[in-house]
């Protein structure tokens, strides 16, 4: 099992609640257009592919950034030299994040031929003003086209990704844009609670008063809603934040959560090989200039110890139905997790303890505690 | 020139009575005491020009930067007279001006004939320092009253000078005139202390007889008394005696401070100086104890001997538990100057371990923990400030309580409070605005009399605990600043008293619980569960606040279970990132207090804890970090 999270780090604009690392091709240079800050960029990709593992390849996934910027024929490069290099496994999971707005038929008929079988559109919100406050582009209505083209492309899995929680979201705000996305028959829903990160437009907003973050009940309620609805829809949740039809569940990511070896290419892309995570510098300048030079564009690493990984076993296996093994927990740990069974946070399964709704909700506070 | 060279003038132990003048300035904290002694310093050259520096006796830190003297001196100033021509020696002792030292300061006037009334002619004469007068006055000290700041543009020289000629039965023109900031009318001061004051009078052949009046320790020399000898004399390397505890002790220095220290032949009558014996706690020489020959001791010890007796109560307890041992031995340090400072170790379950600590009053409190968290680097949570309780059991047994969680559970007969005599100066224009206050305050009106025009006094008796609460901040807060507050005890009276218990999914919390009037045990609850509502974060489940007397529940508020506490997010670089804020979580966690099954920040019980002049400090801290 062996998987490539392959890094694009532009945008056309950068929406006012994300703090990724991408960039407009004004940030990176006066005046240039995407071609021009891009153009060299799938080499440098290629040259540090190059100093990867050779080891047979089971999913691929092209996050951002916008990915649906790049052309299919320079992704599709990516994609060869990987195949060439590593050969990727008969069901190769291959993954676009796509912008509805910046998808045509023709380009998503030239990702299908390029080998990509799974494309996650960033739909957000069916609410025009939400999607203001959230400084997205695109109109609501791109997002059904957008499935649409995908569909008739021949995606046999497509997605959407939702946020909710916005400032002047409401309930039925919130469940408007659920069942829109749940209208348009897709395979796979990711739903995230906002984040306002430091340094956003967002956060600056809401410092100054302008906005107002809805409080952690009204957010709560938004996850119950999602959660039930895509359950009646016949999407289950395999993870917090993501449900998906039978066969549909992103495989890419679950290699995350369950710490297989993946590498990131690409500017600030982290990679997870054994028990070693490490990260690549995050300006694409940077890392072109590294990659360019021959050097490695590694910026740093970190080994786990045991008990670090424990630490993250528990973490990240709590965020999924399975849940976390007993056999993986000490006496103590187990111990601390009665009062969340008590309180009807947590059930016991035969060998293992997992989240019940409302206990998903409180899942950092929960792994926490049982780490004490 | 009036100023005489040290070396040419009297030398102590030889100084006949007749050429020295003891003196004190009364004074409020910021009607320039230290500056016109600075003046005096410098008029009468006992300090070169080149070594002054503003508040010249004020050494500790702490004073300095709080405008205000904790420890009194007594400094040696010789001075020719401008109206007679004759050498004289001018004893200035210089005396706290706050009401938590009320003793220290009878003490120095016993050592003094007269006092110079210091008062700021922009603002007129203030509470403590009319209190300190009448107290002078009792002693039959001579009185020279003095307007200070004449030099200000918004000085009222002859508004005040009326309020104190009122005061003190003298006429307008005998109230002198001075600028300590300019030095103006310094010199006809002392000369005027020289005419009015009258000279010491005493037995030079009886067994001598010192008051101590001050005693500090200095780390290099031990315990240093302060002494103002009545009778005899004092010899250095001779036995002496502290009458109260019968010790002998050797005076191994004795001396004058000139400012600085200046080891001389002895003491005669009427001489102040001081003496050092090589103790090393200040409780060994206290303030008020008569000193006398060992061989040849008095019968007869010095009037007014009292011990200091703490009237306010407060638990004092390190952020950090592994700080106790570090403020155990600062406290013990801090005891070896403070002979009115008691303490014993005292655990909470909410706060752990520290110490219940005795204060003479309020500000006594505040400067003792500002040193503590100053001089040793605690950082120090403390519990609100409480009285001496008397409560009387139905079976006839009384108890002591000096902290909320020691009062009975059992049937109470009757509790008794201390009761102070309060004395509060305002323009009259906050007449009605005081009398709200005080009512508010069970206090009891005993008279209200003008000062001067639109001035008035106003006396009301007030139990202690309310003083105790935030008396002294809402006075100021509601009079603008103007009025001020002094008090003195009256001793104990009944009061409808109860404990109040704050009760957390309903367990008691002992730093929270009160002993309050029963009128106001409802209120106390209601503002302490609507604080603790907003303090402590949403745990799992619900957490009821409940405030509580007995087993009867006055009170109520919930903390609600918390509902969502999760990073939506976790993908590849997620990881670690979040793996990181857990373990930063967990040492987060170790400053949790668990009460019962609740996770309390330290940082509630601090802010619960804390008085609103506490917050502000708080605050400001957090903008200078921001």
């Amino acid at each position: 099992m062996f998987s490539y999270y392959v890094h694009i780090p532009y945008c056309v604009r950068r929406c006012g609640y994300c703090d990724f690392n991408t960039y407009t091709p004004s940030e990176l240079q006066d005046g240039a257009t995407l071609e021009i800050v891009s153009a060299d960029y799938i080499d440098a990709v290629l040259r540090e592919l190059e100093t990867t593992p050779t080891d047979e390849v089971s999913t691929i996934f092209f996050g951002g950034g916008t990915p649906s910027l790049i052309p299919p024929k320079d992704l599709g490069r990516v994609l060869t030299a990987i195949r060439n290099r590593n050969g990727i496994t008969e069901d190769c999971e291959i993954t676009l994040e796509a912008n509805p707005d910046s998808v045509t038929q023709e380009k998503l008929d030239g990702y299908i031929a390029a080998g990509f079988n799974r494309i996650s559109f960033g739909m957000q919100s069916n609410k025009e003003h939400v999607l203001k406050v959230l400084d997205r582009t695109h109109n609501p209505e791109n997002v059904r086209k957008a499935v649409d083209m995908a569909r008739v492309a021949g995606f046999p899995s497509i997605s959407v990704d939702l946020i909710y929680g916005a400032p002047g979201e409401s309930l039925s705000d919130w469940a408007s844009t659920v069942k829109e996305a749940l209208s348009l028959d897709i395979d796979h829903i990711s739903a995230y609670a906002l984040i306002v990160e430091e340094g956003t437009k967002l956060a600056a907003q809401i410092k100054r008063g302008e906005l107002t973050m809805p409080d952690d009940d009204l957010m709560a309620d938004m996850y119950l809603l999602v959660d039930q609805q895509c359950l009646q829809k016949g999407l289950k949740w395999y993870e917090l934040s993501n449900w998906s039809k039978p066969g549909h569940q992103c495989r890419h990511n679950i290699s995350y959560w369950k710490s297989k070896n993946w590498w990131g290419l690409g500017p600030g892309a982290h990679s997870h090989i054994d028990q070693k995570r490490f990260w690549n510098v995050k300006h694409p300048n940077a890392y072109k200039e590294r990659v360019f030079a021959g050097q490695s564009p590694i910026k740093d690493s970190e080994i786990l110890t045991d008990e670090q990984k424990k630490a993250e076993y528990i973490m990240l296996a709590i965020r999924m139905p399975q849940g976390v093994r007993k056999a993986a927990l000490t006496v103590a740990q187990f111990e601390r997790t009665m009062e969340y069974i008590t309180s009807g946070h947590v059930i016991e399964l035969p060998d293992a303890i997992a989240l019940t709704p409302k206990g998903r909700l409180i899942a950092d506070r929960l792994t926490q505690a049982m780490l004490g | 020139m009036p100023a005489i060279s040290i070396a040419k003038a009297p030398q102590p132990a030889s100084t006949n009575p007749a050429q020295i003048r003891n003196f004190c300035i009364i004074a409020h904290i910021d009607h320039g005491k230290s500056t016109l002694a600075d003046r005096m310093l410098q008029i009468t050259e006992v300090v070169e020009a080149r070594l002054m520096r503003a508040q010249y006796l004020d050494r500790m830190d702490i004073e300095r930067e709080r405008g205000i003297t904790i420890k009194s001196q007594a400094v040696r100033l010789p001075w020719k007279s401008g109206i007679d021509g004759q050498e004289y020696i001018l004893n200035m002792i210089d005396t706290p001006g706050h009401v938590d030292f009320t003793y220290e300061v009878s003490r120095s006037l016993a050592a003094c004939e007269g006092a110079v009334l210091l008062v700021d002619c922009a603002q007129g004469i203030e509470a403590q320092t009319l209190a300190n007068l009448y107290l002078a006055m009792e002693n039959n000290l001579t009185i020279i009253p003095v307007l200070n700041k004449i030099d200000l543009p918004n000085a009222q020289p002859d508004k005040f000078a009326a309020e104190l000629a009122g005061l003190i039965g003298c006429k307008v023109e005998e109230v002198l005139r001075v600028s300590g900031k300019t030095g103006d009318g310094v010199a006809e001061l002392l000369d005027q202390i020289v005419a009015q004051i009258p000279a010491p009078v005493g037995d030079p052949e009886a067994p001598a007889r010192a008051l101590i009046f001050d005693s500090v320790y200095d780390a290099y020399r031990g315990v240093v008394t302060y002494v103002r000898v009545v009778d005899g004399h004092l010899s250095p390397r001779e036995q002496i005696q502290m009458f109260s505890t019968g010790v002998k002790h050797e005076a191994l220095e004795i001396g004058v401070i000139s400012p600085e220290p200046l080891p001389s032949k002895g003491l005669g009558v009427g001489e102040v100086g001081y003496l050092i014996t090589g103790v090393k706690d200040v409780r060994q020489s206290r303030v008020g104890d008569t000193i006398t020959n060992y061989a040849r001791p008095t019968k007869e010890a010095l009037g007014g001997y009292k011990d200091p007796k703490p009237m306010v109560f407060s638990g004092l307890f390190p952020l950090d538990g592994a700080d106790f041992p570090v403020l155990r031995d600062a406290l013990e340090k801090l005891q070896l100057n403070d002979a009115a400072l008691v303490y014993e170790p005292e655990s909470s379950a909410a706060l752990g371990f520290g110490f219940r600590c005795g204060f003479l009053g309020l500000l006594h409190m505040e400067i003792v923990r500002e040193r503590l968290e100053r001089e040793a680097k605690l950082n120090l949570i403390s519990t609100a400030p409480n009285v001496v309780y008397r409560v009387t059991m139905e079976d006839g047994k009384e108890i002591i309580v000096t902290n909320p969680s020691e009062f009975p559970e059992g049937k109470v007969n009757n509790v008794k409070e201390p009761i102070v005599k309060s004395t509060i100066l305002a323009p009259s224009e906050f007449i009605g605005t005081i009398m709200e206050l005080c009512q508010e305050r069970r206090g009891v009106m005993l008279g209200m009399d003008y000062i001067s025009e639109d001035r008035v006094e106003i006396r009301y008796t007030l139990p202690l605990a309310e003083i105790v609460f935030d008396f002294f901040d809402q006075l100021k807060s509601r009079t603008r600043g103007y009025a001020s507050l002094d008090y003195e005890e009256m001793g104990d009276e009944e009061g409808n008293l109860v404990k109040v218990d704050i009760l957390l999914q309903g367990e008691a919390v002992d730093a929270f619980s009160a002993i309050v009037h029963r009128d106001k045990a409802y209120s106390y609850g209601v503002m302490m569960t609507g604080k603790l509502r907003e303090l402590i974060p949403r745990q799992q489940f619900e957490v009821p606040i409940q405030a509580a007397i007995g087993s009867r529940i006055i009170a109520r508020e919930s903390i609600r279970a918390i509902r969502k506490d999760v990073l939506a997010k976790c993908y590849g670089g997620d990881i670690s990132r979040k793996r990181k804020l857990l373990e930063k979580q967990k040492e987060g966690k170790k400053r949790m207090k668990m009460v019962g099954r609740v996770e309390v920040p330290q940082e509630a019980f601090v802010a619960a804890l804390a008085t609103d002049a506490d917050i502000e400090k708080i605050k400001a801290a957090r903008k200078l970090e921001n």
